[in-house]
């Protein structure tokens, strides 16, 4: 079991909680600890409650946990929102002159530490910097060295100012000595070990965006949408230093249509959206896959339907992403199961979608958007990168694609199903296509041989990349165990975890996670091979368990979390005993 | 292909148009051809993207890269294509139920964003593939199956639009005055950034009032009146504006507006990427420090 702190800042919306979260975050992560974070948010830019958590070990993290130690409450709220969670040993830190916090009590036996965050940032000053001071706090309580603040504090204010920096400086002391001093009894009640290690600190869109430009993409077009935005927001500024260019569309209609145009011009293009983009993005989706353009589509899915909760976890899309959309066309959809792993999938999609000439889905949902997680940087090793365009023809070889008159065709009917792709300005590789049923040479066609030629070209590709690519699952636990947990998406790291809290006496579990949702590994073997196989999934229809029963002709069992909140490891554990038992 | 030897029929496809025999639509395909050869391009350097309608089917009668697309979203591609290679010449076209109706969205933006394309519309004020019913142009009291006392609406001012946009190239023409047609299209492939040509191109099965006689008799061409100066907002605002006349010709043009390529330094062919990761790739990890 590790030997975690899980620490928390809560309060409202507009409070700077991320941000100080991140400053938090990061020092950990400087300091050669391991963090996993978490966001609780509203959709709203001021008000309501939001939190930001963040799980530290000297171990590699992955999961949340339903256990709190320390926890700054900006509000009383947050303290309310988070009383399951606190225990004996939590320490909360807040302001006793806020007037709401005026006869506040501390519950149960959590300790509460009533510190002047407004006085104190003020003497340092500015009132702007109580969050900064409730760090410095934190600090004395974990025994956590002050100067581990100070390189996230230059990274996060150096922009603003030498004094700025200074300023904050001075406020995480003023706020560690006064723990130091006016709690001297207490004495700190956690200790934060460091390390030599050098880890980076990211989030899983941000990992799709550094995904993409390793890759080569070029063209950026989408639309804002939570919880995808970080996506684009990373790449604006970024993808230009690397001659590519980020386009804010005025839709998701645009925002696929300027992407597509994109990809018919050569360029290795994306866009990246959540369920209601995807909705308007059906529109062109089949125009792609029939004029069998490569294009990377990034769907960070959040809980739907409509608008449904814009800031909460849902993995409610895979039906959308396999079947959405009128008539029938392959597609790929690849399903990172990990931070690290949207970094490495996106280079894939992006392999996939050119060497298959098709649209391919990247689907993360919000859990892993916005969780920041470590890693070693060597995990993002560039070096290892590699691009494979497919069948791009040039000048020299274009003849062979052309029919008698000189025609390129971009449709040309080949065994493996995948045709030459001739990018504008390659002299002789004039073509058009269209979402029209069409022939090799890209023109509209009714004839009836010619729609099933082109039909069965088109789901060939699936079967040639079945027999070329590794459609592999990972695998975690015991690889003898009588019981199968299957997982998709983000889910994987809090699977892991909670193996560690599957006592003895409990199941023996061998856990399959699988991020290539379409093309998929054949699971009949291991479903087979078990005594009960149960389905893990983010949504309360088991989407993916009906694919897997629909594929091995067996029930399996399900659990299903649709509630808005990330599976936690130790209640997914109990989950995992009660089903099996 | 070098382009000094091009001519106009080496845009023209082998596919014979299935338009109406007397369509418009043929007069305005005919001169965005001669347009495309007299300003030096190929069919090998440029891209035509054309959406759903009897406007649509123009990509496949001309010889060039092209995209059909969906109904409505001509002009996001076309964008698209051209700012991954700002090498190739981008022509958009389509309908006025394609720009003006179900792309309206887009026609506004794309106007605003100022890429370097050119949109021709063939506005014929009526639905004519799905046989016959309003469109967003045509007159209030236009009669239709749809509309059988007429939209008893205001057609869309498409002019007016791009004006309000912040267009810097406005222009309208008529298929079957060839020569200005041709003349008016080669402008505005000339013109630096975005430009409108809403192209009168009359059906004549299904309109039976906007003809090819409405618009002879009564169409103004603003090159014949040496009193107007296409430079000139207000005198522009007031041709567009104007509800007694329709006029031909160039009617705004802001030569100093700021194409997006520059306002972004757009300028490299994207498709073009290195074999792994691209040099400084690095630098974006150690960022995460």
């Amino acid at each position: 079991m590790h030997d975690d702190l899980n620490w928390a800042i809560g309060g409202e919306a507009g409070d700077g909680i991320a941000s100080t979260g991140k400053i938090f975050a990061q020092a950990l992560s400087r300091a050669g600890r391991h963090v996993f974070t978490s966001k609780d948010f509203a959709s709203r830019i001021r008000g309501g409650y939001t939190a930001y958590k963040v799980r530290t070990s000297v171990d590699q993290v992955q999961s949340v946990v339903d256990r709190l130690d320390i926890l700054i409450a900006l509000t009383e709220r947050t303290v309310d929102e988070n009383l399951d969670e606190l225990h004996e040993n939590s320490v909360v830190i807040y302001d006793g002159d806020r007037t709401e916090f005026s006869d506040f009590e501390a519950p149960g036996e959590v300790t509460g530490l009533d510190v002047p965050l407004k006085d104190l940032a003020e003497d340092a000053g500015g009132a702007i910097m109580r969050n900064i001071v409730a760090l410095g706090a934190v600090c004395a309580v974990a025994d956590f060295p002050i100067e581990n603040l100070d390189e996230s504090l230059e990274k996060r204010f150096g922009g603003k100012g030498e004094s700025i920096v200074e300023n904050n400086k001075q406020a995480a002391r003023l706020g560690a000595e006064y723990v130091e001093e006016e709690y001297a009894d207490e004495g700190p009640r956690y200790s934060l070990e460091t390390t030599d290690e050098d880890y980076v600190l990211l989030n899983g869109d941000e990992a799709i965006g550094m995904g993409a430009i390793a890759a080569g993409c070029r063209f950026y077009a989408g639309y804002p949408i939570t919880p995808a935005t970080d996506v684009m927001e990373y790449l604006t500024g970024r993808i230009d230093q690397f001659g590519g260019h980020v386009v804010q569309a005025e839709d998701e209609l645009a925002a696929i249509n300027l992407a597509l145009g994109a990809a018919r011009a050569g360029a290795r293009s994306m866009t990246a959206t959540s369920g209601p983009g995807i909705d308007l993005m059906s529109e062109t989706f089949g125009l792609v896959a029939t004029s069998e353009t490569p294009l990377v589509i990034a769907n960070v899915m959040r809980s739907g339907p409509s608008t449904g909760m814009p800031t909460k976890q849902e993995q409610g899309d895979l039906n959308m992403m396999l079947k959405g959309g009128h008539g029938e066309i392959p597609r790929f959809v690849v399903a990172p199961t990990s931070v690290s792993e949207c970094f490495h999938k996106t280079v894939e999609a992006f392999n996939l979608a050119e060497k298959y000439q098709l649209p391919v889905y990247l689907t993360a949902d919000l859990s892993m958007a916005v969780t920041e997680r470590t890693y070693a940087p060597e995990e993002f090793d560039m070096d290892e990168v590699e691009i494979d365009r497919g069948k791009l023809v040039d000048e020299d070889d274009i003849s062979t694609w052309q029919n008698e008159k000189e025609q390129f065709k971009p449709h040309a009917v080949t065994a493996d199903g995948v045709s030459p792709r001739a990018v504008p300005g390659t002299e002789g590789g004039v073509h058009m296509s269209t979402g029209l049923e069409h022939d090799e040479l890209g023109r509209r066609t009714e004839d009836t041989d010619v729609r099933v030629e082109q039909v069965d070209k088109r789901y060939q590709k699936v079967e040639t990349a079945r027999e070329r690519e590794d459609f592999d699952y990972r695998e975690f636990g015991d690889g003898d165990a009588d019981n199968l947990v299957i997982s998709w998406g983000s889910n994987e790291g809090t699977l892991v975890e909670a193996l560690d809290y599957l006592g003895e006496d409990d199941p023996d579990v061998r856990v399959v996670s699988v991020p290539y949702i379409f093309p998929r590994p054949d699971l009949t073997e291991e479903v087979q091979a078990a005594d009960q196989v149960v389905v893990v999934e983010a949504n309360a229809t088991g989407q993916f368990a009906d694919v897997i029963e629909h594929d091995v002709l067996e029930r399996v069992e399900r659990i299903n979390k649709y509630d808005g909140v990330d599976f936690k490891a130790d209640e997914l554990a109990d989950e995992i005993t009660e089903t099996l038992a | 292909m070098s382009s000094e030897n091009v001519r106009f029929t080496d845009f023209k496809s082998d596919k014979q148009p299935t338009w109406c025999p007397g369509c418009g639509d043929f007069g305005t395909m005919n001169g965005m051809m001669k347009a495309l050869a007299e300003t030096g391009n190929s069919p090998d350097d440029t891209f035509v993207v054309a959406g759903i309608g009897c406007s649509g089917k123009i990509g496949t009668y001309m010889r060039s890269y092209a995209l059909h697309g969906v109904h409505g979203r001509a002009l996001p591609v076309g964008t698209g294509v051209k700012l991954a290679n700002p090498d190739l010449e981008v022509m958009v076209a389509g309908g006025d139920g394609d720009g003006y109706s179900i792309g309206a969205g887009h026609f506004v933006h794309a106007v605003r964003r100022n890429v370097d394309i050119t949109y021709v519309v063939m506005d014929n004020r009526i639905y004519g593939l799905t046989k016959g019913q309003a469109s967003p142009t045509s007159r209030s009291d236009f009669e239709t199956s749809t509309s059988p006392e007429g939209p008893k609406q205001p057609p869309v001012n498409p002019l007016a639009l791009a004006m309000a946009a912040g267009g810097g190239f406005i222009a309208q023409s008529f298929s079957s005055d060839a020569m200005r047609h041709t003349e008016i299209v080669q402008e505005a492939i000339e013109h630096d950034g975005f430009s409108l040509v809403n192209t009168f191109s009359p059906c004549v099965t299904f309109n039976d009032v906007d003809t090819y006689d409405y618009f002879r008799d009564s169409l103004v061409d603003l090159s014949e009146d040496d009193d107007y100066d296409r430079h000139d907002h207000d005198q522009a605002k007031d041709a567009i504006l104007d509800a007694d006349k329709e006029y031909m010709g160039v009617l705004y043009q802001d030569e100093d507006s700021t194409p997006y390529h520059e306002a972004h330094g757009v300028t490299e062919n994207m498709a073009e990427i290195p074999d792994g990761a691209p040099d400084g790739a690095t630098d974006l990890v150690r960022e995460f420090y």
